[in-house]
């Protein structure tokens, strides 16, 4: 018998067929699994790879602009009157969010492999620019597959990815958003599946692709680790961080996952009120199912058929979840919270008048929720919030809703 | 030898092979494009010269699946398709066809939902002889694969033209009924089956299996359905099919008078070529 070394970890996962508990796995038609257990294979072989990793810090650092700074939000700080707010500011990434942290790793995994043609998905089109510079640094073809509406109420990202030189396909099958463009990539990879590589933008689909993004972004949570103790000495209290699929969440998260006496909050978007139907929280109001390539919470019927998600912020508007946050939710590490379309609202006019900073409508989501409980918090307690991206592109969106509200 | 659900298979192939023929697999979405038209011609494809019938499970999301096959999906979802009247209509089937083989074909989501051990218990009591599931690869297998081979219910397994040598003994190892070759590189109905590549692919999966071998993704002609079934153990065509439905329709989606007939006409049509492709 071997002594009592039971893990104390939960960063363990997933084990080798890409499962965290029940979630996860690899649901994909058999056509794409030679090409998913490629990607396995040289992601496994690049990350044991020390070459691979510091050309991705020079990206990081040189072209990125990495790290990102920890701010403290002194004027929210005082609005609120409880715990000092930090900011983790990802926003100020090149491209405007978090998502490229993980693009650039992929494409240059891509590119390890032999392949110049990248196709993505992309919601509110952040992903799809991120993937449509690294293409454009890295000479490869481009092809991002957009919801024919999302193509529509995010013209200046369709714009952007334009001009550097991705094609974007609107995809009108199903409801024309994401879930829908993430279909159509994965068809569009299965007739292409000899010469193509595809980004995911989040902590999911098939295995390896939950564990590759989360790696990816955990640049968030390990600089976190390091610019808290250089602020206040020790490590924080808490956490916040919002949920569409879960990639900036996953990688600010997990690398204090283990330290239990971190507060974690995950804030899905609740649209209308859970109660409404109309929201985009897998994890509050779904449950466990099997779509694009894992299994995971799910917004579904009751004959297993996947229903729309709403959300203001199209980046969130997915009925699904990342299968390891569904496992966080259901070992409890994870406390998963939601916050309205109003409360984001709320939270971006908020975050624009006092620290003259304007946050993506996700991020003001996570605000949205720390707005609920930050005041009843005791002045010494450290809470870090991932700003994960910058609001300019929801400015078309949020404007007359803020008129509205009388926040103008 | 399993439950009485593998015989009906095992009965058409012998009796394909008696016939030195290959036989006509038609793809129809169970609820296309309402629940009474379906069930019309579902009934109706025996007799216009089908020897087996894969049954579409309707699913939100057929991510394998080409416009087609995802219209005709939308459409029977809201027509009221569920996986209970899908179960329902292989019932009503049985009351009047005992040789027929049924396969049941569709994606994981809704049967997860249901249950596996209450689907598997439902598929087979109404008298369903195989599943494919085309988001199951075998690296799921204990999801729903090995339950189905307890309960005695074949798992047909796609191989496709990336499943490579290596890989192919995993594909079939757990495969039972026959194996579903997938002629294309992509999704249903988009390109025109390949006939030449066809006889390689077969030839090919016949040194690593003894099972009968089904072509389908591509085939759209009587003239494609015969060659490959001069080739191939059975031709399977389905968008061609969900098409005459979709062709059929008025402004308002529903059926117009004689769509039934006009996919049987096709169902004929298929059918002649196949008989006499090795004549």
């Amino acid at each position: 018998m071997a002594p009592n070394t039971a893990p104390n970890t939960l960063r363990e996962g997933p084990d080798e067929d890409g499962h965290f508990g029940i979630f996860g796995g690899r649901y994909v038609a058999e056509t794409l699994m030679p090409l998913i257990l490629a990607v396995e294979k040289s992601w496994a072989q690049a990350k044991g790879d020390p070459d691979f990793w510091a050309e991705l810090r020079s990206y990081h650092k040189h072209y990125i602009g990495r790290p990102s700074p920890l701010y403290f939000a002194r004027r929210l700080t005082e609005h609120f009157g409880g715990a000092k707010l930090y900011f983790k500011r990802d926003e100020l990434n090149h491209t405007g969010a978090h998502k490229i942290n993980n693009v650039m790793g992929q494409a240059l995994l891509a590119k390890r492999m032999g392949k110049t043609k990248i196709i993505a998905e992309t919601g509110a089109g952040q992903h799809g620019v991120a993937t449509a510079t690294a293409c454009a640094l890295f000479d490869m073809e481009c092809e991002v597959f957009m919801g024919a509406e999302d193509v529509a109420r995010q013209k200046p990202n369709v714009d952007r990815m334009k001009l550097l030189g991705a094609k974007v396909v609107p995809v009108t099958s199903g409801s024309s958003t994401l879930k829908d463009a993430m279909n159509e990539a994965l068809r569009y990879w299965v007739s292409r599946a000899e010469t193509h590589f595809y980004i995911i933008g989040t902590v999911a689909g098939p295995h390896p692709y939950p564990q590759m993004v989360r790696d990816f972004q955990c640049v968030i949570g390990d600089e976190t680790r390091v610019q808290m103790q250089e602020a206040e000495g020790r490590l924080p209290d808490s956490l916040v961080a919002c949920i569409g699929g879960g990639s900036n969440a996953m990688g600010l998260f997990h690398p204090f996952l283990d330290d239990p006496d971190i507060k974690i909050y995950g804030v899905e978007a609740a649209g209308h009120g859970i109660d409404s139907g109309a929201h985009a929280a897998s994890l509050t109001g779904g449950r466990p199912g099997v779509l694009h390539g894992n299994r995971t919470y799910l917004l579904q019927d009751g004959d297993g058929q996947i229903t729309e998600a709403h959300s203001i912020s199209a980046g969130l508007d997915y009925p699904g979840i990342g299968p390891e946050h569904s496992w966080l939710f259901e070992n409890g590490r994870v406390n998963y919270v939601s916050a309205t379309d109003t409360q984001a609202l709320e939270a971006f006019a908020l975050c624009s008048r006092k620290e003259g900073i304007i946050p993506a409508l996700e991020p003001s989501h996570a605000l949205g929720f720390v707005s609920t409980i930050i005041g009843d918090l005791p002045k010494d307690h450290l809470m870090v919030m991932n700003l994960c991206g910058r609001g300019d592109k929801d400015l078309e969106a949020v404007l007359p809703r803020l008129e509205e509200m009388g926040l103008l | 030898m399993s439950g009485y659900s593998a015989n009906r298979l095992d009965a058409l192939f012998e009796r394909l092979a008696g016939e030195k023929r290959g036989g006509l697999g038609i793809f129809i979405t169970a609820g296309d494009p309402n629940l009474e038209t379906s069930r019309e011609i579902f009934n109706a494809l025996p007799a216009a010269g089908a020897d087996m019938i894969e049954f579409g499970m309707p699913f939100s999301d057929p991510m394998a699946d080409g416009p087609a096959i995802q219209a005709s999906s939308q459409r029977a979802l809201k027509g009221g398709a569920s996986l209970a009247s899908t179960l329902k209509m292989v019932r009503g089937f049985r009351e009047h066809d005992q040789s027929t083989p049924i396969v049941l074909m569709g994606y994981y989501n809704p049967i997860y939902s249901h249950g596996v051990d209450r689907f598997l218990r439902d598929a087979i009591e109404v008298g369903a002889d195989g599943l494919i599931i085309v988001d199951l690869p075998p690296e799921e297998d204990p999801e729903l694969c090995l339950p189905a081979v307890e309960a005695g219910l074949p798992f047909i397994r796609l191989a496709t033209p990336t499943t490579d040598d290596a890989r192919l003994p995993t594909v079939l190892e757990n495969t039972a009924g026959f194996v579903y070759y997938v002629s294309i590189l992509g999704i249903t109905g988009t390109q025109d089956v390949p006939t030449d590549l066809v006889r390689d692919a077969v030839t090919r999966l016949k040194k690593h299996t003894d099972l009968p071998v089904a072509v389908g993704f591509g085939i759209k002609t009587r003239e494609q359905a015969a060659t490959v079934s001069q080739v191939a153990d059975a031709a399977i065509v389905g968008s061609a099919v969900v098409n005459v439905i979709a062709d059929n329709l008025d402004e308002s989606g529903a059926p117009g008078p004689g769509t039934a007939d006009r996919v049987v006409d096709l169902v004929r049509d298929l059918a002649a070529g196949v008989r006499g492709a090795r004549a």
